[in-house]
């Protein structure tokens, strides 16, 4: 079986006319008749914004600092004959707490439903960034997560196996410094397999928890699936209301959950055969 | 345990909401209440071995710690301030040094070329006098002082900004005030929020997004309004550098000129604090809730890339706002002082009117005038004061005639603003009102959006109008007692 490519290529390659960057049209604010919705979430300063500027060509603004970005911005690209709408969230530690930036992130992750959701993560922090990458992975099933500035990791002597941690996560794992736009490409390739279906992700979900917890949130699961056939992420939505989520509960009584799981018939099923390689990169 | 449930026939019928969340409620008591708790331990469990597994260390840390040695520097107890203090001092000592000369070549081009030509162009085609009052002495004169005054210092002083944002010095600077902010009974994202205030209000009141309690948002909101805007950078600098550093031997120009500028930014970051602390006591009592700021590392700023986007972001944008709010008001301004009634034009009237209580305050009738007229926009008040001045004091012989947009170099303006009865108090207080002052109709609408309160929207611009009131009068009386004696 031939592997796609995740590992990046040598860098030489990127500065390379024929490298596949050129299938990337940068449309700006114009996303009429997207094909795919792409989020952008992260931890705060971990250059989602910057990934966001690079791929639409608009100019959000980027700085040094958590807590730039408090509301999503959107923008447009076209990739490979598809085109994609991409919205940059606000950066967060975690989708469990109550900010106001914080919830902008996980509406839109949970009942925004993008086909693809891009976790930047901090590859010089790596265990932090992680903890929102579980999160995230909690929530979603089809993800691929930036493994962003390892200019700055390679700089303080960080090395960072970007294949043990796709089979861990169990999503396509690419490493950038998109501050010099390197491993843009390869982001894009990830993104666009996994929105058509081609890479079909088998996302880590929590194995530890107590047996007690294990049981009632495997009840409520049932009920969930019951209620909302095809909800994606009816283990989180039952971790959450075992928690007393106001918001979650809210939704459940709306029947949000309801449309979400109506929504839920992405390109991905299509393609169900083709299995998640980086998963098998033992 | 699963495979129970998994055995169980299907419910006849499916759940509804409401079972849902009934059957959560009860199973909240068997799992007990530390769900929280053992979720967020299972991710930072899985977390720590997934990382562990991934990422190689270097063998020894290295020895010597760039980032940690200025952080130490840059936040410590003792040398924290004074380097804030040093370091914006030296922004705008070489914003102001280095703002002169292009803005004079600016005013030469635009204000002595370009104006009288044009006026030459309308007359050669016999444009009515009116129409060419409006078009030339109103918009374009509005317009070009607009320009030609603002244009470079904003070009120097965003690229230092930015530059010194994207190194990563803000944070510490949210660091260092972090502290006092807490004391005060506010948030100390606070600080953070008032980090992009400096640059625009508007930005400031969305930016206390990152605030999780109302209380302490609201806070933020109401305060955001003392870190100086870009719309006030200019008059700040500008008067500045005409009174206070008229004030000292020329070659101290520039660098008293800059302290007073820093001087009043700093009394605009007490007043957030003595605001904040006298809201947290009256109308939003409560205690302030704790968060962790994160400092990110030092990046070397991308030096051309943050020249271009700070040019194109913030002064281009910056500029154009000015201009978009310049040129209605530049006409407005002419109108008002070619329209007469009862022999005196309306701009007068309202002077007169004004007058009375702006020398209370140690102002004067015109600026309140004009901050009347830049509601929408901080921007235009210079150039509105200056036209306005020219208007009362008929020197109608350095302007073109009543309602222009005055064409002036720094000593020019000088002599004009003396000339209108101006005195070092007049300046003092313009700065104090400049930073105490009802933000721009634009804050003023961000804030009722964001707070949802026509109440909250009308506390945040009553309320530093009423302190910048209370403060000039207080500098105007006690200034005046003490030059009496």
């Amino acid at each position: 079986m031939s592997t796609p490519n995740l590992v990046p290529p040598a860098h030489n390659c990127e500065t390379c006319p024929v490298h596949n960057v050129g299938n990337l049209i940068k449309l700006g604010i114009n996303m009429d008749n997207w094909d795919y919705a792409v989020a952008l979430a992260g931890n705060p300063n971990t250059g989602k914004s910057t990934i966001f500027n690079a791929l639409t060509g608009l100019r959000q603004h980027t700085g040094n600092w958590p807590g730039k970005t408090v509301s999503r911005a959107e923008g447009g690209f076209s990739y490979g004959g598809h085109r994609y709408k991409l919205v940059d969230l606000p950066g967060t530690y975690s989708l469990l707490s109550t900010s106001l930036d914080e919830e902008v992130a996980r509406n839109f992750i949970l009942f925004g439903q993008p086909d693809v959701t891009i976790i930047v993560a901090d590859a010089t922090r790596l265990e932090r960034n992680l903890n929102l990458v579980l999160q995230v992975l909690e929530i979603t099933n089809r993800a691929v997560v930036a493994l962003n500035l390892m200019d700055e990791a390679r700089r303080h002597g960080l090395t960072v196996d970007e294949r043990s941690l796709a089979r861990d996560l169990g999503v396509p794992v690419v490493p950038t410094s998109a501050r010099s736009r390197q491993g843009i490409p390869d982001l894009l390739q990830a993104v666009s397999e996994v929105a058509t279906g081609k890479i079909v992700c088998q996302p880590h979900r929590l194995k530890s928890e107590p047996p007690a917890l294990k049981k009632a949130v495997a009840e409520l699961v049932a009920q969930l699936e019951a209620a909302f056939p095809g909800l994606p992420n009816a283990r989180w939505v039952a971790l959450r209301l075992l928690d007393g989520d106001p918001r979650i509960v809210e939704a459940v009584e709306r029947g949000e959950l309801g449309e979400l799981a109506r929504t839920e018939t992405g390109p991905a099923e299509a393609n169900l055969y083709l299995p998640l390689e980086v998963a098998n990169h033992a | 345990m699963l495979n129970q449930n998994q055995l169980q026939p299907t419910p006849l019928a499916v759940p509804s909401a409401q079972d849902i969340l009934n059957k959560a409620a009860q199973l909240r008591w068997e799992v007990g209440s530390n769900v929280h708790e053992t979720v967020v331990e299972a991710i930072y469990t899985d977390a720590a071995r997934i990382a562990d597994r991934a990422v190689i260390y270097p063998d020894r840390p290295p020895r010597f710690n760039l980032d940690r040695t200025i952080d130490r520097l840059v936040t410590s107890r003792l040398w924290g301030f004074p380097l804030m203090i040093l370091l914006f001092t030296v922004v705008f000592w070489l914003t102001i040094a280095g703002a002169n000369i292009p803005s004079g070549m600016l005013a030469t081009l635009l204000l002595d070329t370009i104006h009288p030509m044009l006026k030459a162009g309308a007359a050669s085609i016999g444009l009515p006098w009116w129409l060419d009052g409006l078009l030339i002495d109103g918009i374009y004169m509005g317009t070009a002082w607009v320009v030609s005054v603002m244009l470079p210092p904003m070009a120097i002083f965003f690229p230092l900004f930015t530059l010194l944002e994207d190194f990563g010095y803000l944070p510490r600077v949210a660091f260092n005030l972090d502290n006092l902010f807490k004391k005060s009974g506010a948030h100390g994202k606070q600080s953070l929020s008032m980090m992009m205030g400096f640059g625009c209000n508007a930005a400031g009141v969305i930016a206390t997004r990152i605030i999780d309690s109302p209380r302490e948002r609201l806070i933020a909101i109401v305060t955001n309004n003392f870190a100086l805007c870009n719309g006030r950078w200019p008059t700040q600098i500008l008067i500045a550098s005409l009174f206070i550093g008229a004030l000292v031997p020329s070659y101290l120009a520039g660098l008293i000129s800059a302290l007073a500028v820093v001087g009043v930014a700093l009394l605009g970051v007490l007043l957030s604090f003595g605001v904040s602390w006298a809201l947290s006591r009256t109308l939003l009592k409560g205690e302030a809730s704790t968060f962790s700021l994160e400092l990110p590392p030092y990046r070397p700023p991308r030096f051309w890339q943050t020249i271009y986007t700070s040019l194109i972001d913030r002064t281009i944008y910056v500029l154009w706002r000015a201009i978009v709010f310049a040129a209605p008001a530049g006409a407005v301004i002419w109108l008002s002082a070619n329209i007469q009634l009862g022999g005196v034009s309306i701009a007068e009237h309202l002077i007169g009117f004004l007058n009375p209580f702006g020398l209370l305050i140690g102002l004067n009738g015109v600026i309140l005038l004009a901050y009347i007229v830049a509601i929408p926009a901080n921007e235009i008040v210079i150039p509105t004061v200056l036209m306005l001045t020219v208007l009362v004091t008929g020197m109608h012989g350095l302007g073109a005639g009543a309602g222009v947009m005055f064409e002036a170099g720094d000593n020019e303006t000088l002599s004009l603003l003396n000339a209108g009865g101006w005195t070092l108090l007049t300046a003092v207080n313009l700065m104090l009102f400049s930073l105490m002052h009802n933000p721009c109709s634009t804050t003023i609408y961000t804030i009722y959006k964001e707070t949802g309160s026509a109440k909250w929207a009308a506390i945040s611009a009553v309320l530093p109008l009423a302190l910048g009131f209370v403060v000039t009068f207080i500098v105007a009386q006690v200034w005046r007692l003490i030059a009496g004696m």
